[in-house]
């Protein structure tokens, strides 16, 4: 196996394999802003989304969690903020200076949007010539940050492209990498199974307590029952039936080997190599969004009926089982897995395709997903606003 | 040899139609993956890629097992070669 790539090394030892300069908004309003700057020096990313006014306690934690992680990511070179003012705007910088990376804030109030897009253009500007001039250096495969989630899943997914990234999973944690799984509630059926995988009692209580918590905003908000929404209409015309055939599915993507060494709470950076649960949602964009704003630098995406979901710093590498999916829709798939379901290849023949295709994706190679500009930045929200 | 449906493993009571065009009265070729064993059984439905056939009769209230393990309750009786899905297996859960 392949264990060396040409990554970014950033200030702060952390190991990325993309470039971007982005320019962030703290909030909804200053979106246009962003786009302007965007729109003003190429080669920057602006980074729109829909919330940042008054949110307050675990969710406003979250929301600056989400802003901090993603500018903090070591697959961005430096940071552009923008605020409607000052001092949440502040927070964010000061957030993701903590990195070491460039980073600078601007805010409208008193200034305009006009006065704070040319200030805020000249700094991008400055920025991304810097980042132009960096170079890849070799890396090891132990640095990498891998986060999976899977989506459309059908029962192609529990026979064939889960299990793949499962096999991947099992060779990257022997060779040290920090891995990444979530998708809480579509657990449910197989919860048991991870608890197994647990490395201690400590751990096991946490990922409990994060289930339990997940199954009572279920519960507390269902109307009959979730068999609405999970499985999801496009999973039941792929073939799953139940939550619980969905979730023993989605399970094969942690593999046989690796211990879970801890639980972390929705956007949290996890503090040593091995696999890690993240309580998070299972719609795709929201969940991968978690997983770049915890500084993961590479994700494995598994889908049966073509789930095409991407995010705007961290690369989704789209693996496809089934013949028809892969027949229909095949600009949107980096591996095809299918010689799986008509038995030509085996598991570890398609975990080293996978592998592969991580390891050219780290060199740099564009994912189906980037070269087709799915940028889904998508946060997740715990309650309404004030 | 060429397959049409997959097992996961031995005991369990479905199998997992991999390619399209199945209809009513075939007889159609599956792999046991975890034992490894090629078996054949005669379908009663049309059966779309990716959707699962009985490959025991069911009756009312029994667990179907998938991955060696319940994935739901039987609603509707099933016989084997049927179509097994939403309209005859629901959740245990929610």
């Amino acid at each position: 196996m392949q264990t060396k790539f040409l990554g970014y090394r950033r200030e702060n030892g952390r190991v990325g394999v993309r470039n971007h300069v982005i320019i962030l908004p703290l909030d909804d309003l200053s979106n246009a802003a962003c786009e302007a700057v965007g729109n003003n020096v190429k080669g920057t990313l602006a980074l729109p989304h829909a919330y940042g006014r008054l949110q307050f306690g675990e969710d406003l934690e979250l929301h600056f969690r989400t802003l901090i992680g993603t500018g903090s990511n070591p697959n961005v070179a430096a940071v552009v903020v923008i605020g409607i003012e000052p001092q949440w705007t502040n927070r964010v910088v000061e957030g993701i200076a903590k990195t070491g990376k460039p980073v600078t804030g601007f805010a409208i109030e008193q200034n305009g949007d006009f006065n704070t897009i040319c200030a805020a253009s000249r700094k991008a500007m400055e920025y991304v010539q810097w980042a132009s001039e960096i170079q890849r250096t070799e890396c090891d495969v132990k640095e990498l940050w891998i986060s999976t989630k899977c989506g459309e899943s059908d029962t192609t997914s529990g026979i064939a492209t889960n299990p793949t990234v499962g096999n991947a999973y099992d060779k990257l944690y022997e060779q040290g990498a920090t891995l990444l799984f979530g998708e809480t509630t579509e657990l449910t059926g197989g919860e048991h199974l991870v608890l197994q995988r647990c490395a201690n009692d400590e751990v096991r209580k946490r990922f409990q307590y994060f289930f339990d918590r997940y199954a009572k905003v279920v519960d507390d908000n269902k109307t009959s029952d979730l068999s609405d929404s999970q499985p999801t209409k496009g999973n039941i015309e792929g073939g799953l039936t139940t939550i619980e055939e969905k979730a023993l599915g989605n399970i094969q993507k942690i593999g046989t080997k690796a211990p879970v060494v801890g639980c972390l709470d929705k956007a949290e950076t996890p503090t040593g190599p091995g696999l890690w649960f993240m309580d998070s949602s299972s719609a795709a964009a929201e969940m991968v969004t978690l997983c770049a704003a915890a500084g993961f630098v590479v994700h494995h995406f598994p889908t049966g009926q073509g789930n095409i979901i991407g995010n705007p710093i961290l690369p989704v590498i789209k693996l496809c089982a089934n013949p028809r999916t892969l027949r229909t829709m095949s600009e949107h798939f980096d591996v095809d897995v299918s010689g799986l379901v008509r038995r030509e290849i085996n598991l570890d023949q398609a975990g080293d395709k996978l592998m592969e295709m991580t390891m050219r994706t780290a060199n740099g190679r564009l994912t189906a997903a980037e070269a087709l500009g799915h940028r889904e930045f998508i946060f997740t929200r715990l309650y309404e606003s004030a | 040899m060429a397959i049409d449906f997959l097992v996961h493993e031995a005991a369990d009571g479905v199998g997992v139609v991999v390619v399209e065009g199945v209809k009513a009265g075939q007889e159609i070729t599956g792999w046991v993956m975890k034992e490894d064993q090629t078996i054949k059984t005669t379908v009663l439905n049309d059966i779309p890629i990716g959707h699962k056939l009985a490959l025991k009769d069911f009756a009312v209230g029994d667990t179907v097992i998938k991955y060696d393990t319940d994935i739901g309750k039987v609603v509707a009786p099933i016989k084997k070669g049927e179509h097994l899905h939403v309209h005859n297996v629901k959740t245990k859960r929610w």
